[in-house]
């Protein structure tokens, strides 16, 4: 575990601030403190919370917000079955561990190259984040009744965000093409379909690839 | 957001999470499911990109959020880390609104 808590303390200290604009901004959505903080400890996961509001946000349904929310949630199934074989047996401590399955662990877990140190890389950057995006949160929650997201810059996070949670998930084979379709589909739909569902529908890019075989 | 939907977010989330833990437990899926697993995550995100670049409501639009993504992209590109990035964002946006 030790060699890991350098880098997973830096990476949760980060994690702990853009918890803290997510906590901005949801209460900028309209969701109250305690809902804020609630979803960040039982849904968990940086990358559907932040589409949630967004969606939310910019006037969409909640069933879009969850939808969207939910089919970007879709990767964290894929990093559950890479990390199947790290966690506990035990199957208390096995569901326990599953909530840590997020971007950020498996990535410090897949670094390391034999299994009990990449076991040692995901606790220590699953529990650090745990706790720092929680605390951050709370801060940015509280703070952000008084904040104008916008004079800030704060609803540029957004996209910043999402670019950098994409960019190493373009080495994948036909990645970029299903990423231009996505982005396309998107921009085609805004004007003509309630928020929300430019994105939900962004998912069909995947039959690109699916008939292209 | 009600407190319904959040609940069945957290649900959702937490089971896409655990299903190949709990459920699958060590098998290993097909490459065809295991690459689309691998590559949903994809259009989303680009589509949250431009959703949150371009658009006021379902209005199409170019403002400083552009210039943001455009220095986020620089910083991606030399492999910045995270919090540089969207604060590197944040700041070219503030900046900008303020200057004009």
């Amino acid at each position: 575990m030790r060699p890991h808590l350098p880098t997973a303390l830096g990476i949760g200290v980060a994690t702990g601030v853009y918890g803290g604009s997510f906590g901005v901004l949801a209460v900028g959505a309209g969701l109250s403190v305690a809902q804020a903080c609630v979803m960040s400890l039982i849904v968990f996961t940086g990358g559907s919370q932040f589409a949630a509001i967004g969606v939310i946000g910019a006037g969409g349904s909640p069933a879009a917000a969850v939808g969207s929310a939910l089919l970007l949630g879709v990767r964290n199934a894929a990093y559950g079955l890479s990390m199947a074989p790290l966690l506990p047996a035990a199957r208390g401590r096995r569901a326990l561990a599953s909530h840590l399955v997020i971007d950020e662990s498996t990535a410090m877990a897949r670094a390391q190259d034999d299994p009990e140190q990449a076991r040692a890389a995901f606790y220590a950057t699953g529990v650090a984040i745990f706790v720092l995006w929680n605390l951050g949160t709370l801060v940015g929650a509280v703070a952000g009744g008084s904040l104008d997201p916008e004079q800030y810059g704060l609803d540029a996070m957004f996209p910043a965000a999402f670019l950098a949670l994409l960019a190493p998930q373009l080495r994948q084979p036909g990645a970029p093409t299903v990423a231009l379709v996505g982005a396309l589909i998107a921009v085609v739909l805004v004007p003509l379909t309630p928020a929300g569902l430019p994105v939900f529908a962004a998912i069909l890019a995947l039959l690109v690839v699916v008939r292209a075989r | 957001m009600s407190w319904s939907a959040l609940i069945l977010l957290a649900v959702g989330s937490y089971a896409l999470k655990a299903v190949g833990p709990m459920l699958l437990g060590d098998r290993i899926l097909g490459p065809t499911p295991t690459r689309l697993l691998g590559l949903a995550a994809v259009p989303l995100l680009a589509a949250l990109i431009v959703v949150q670049t371009f658009t006021d409501g379902q209005a199409l639009t170019v403002d400083a959020r552009l210039a943001a993504l455009a220095v986020a992209a620089v910083c991606v590109w030399r492999r910045a880390p995270f919090l540089v990035t969207v604060l590197a964002a944040a700041i070219t946006a503030a900046a900008l609104r303020a200057a004009f």
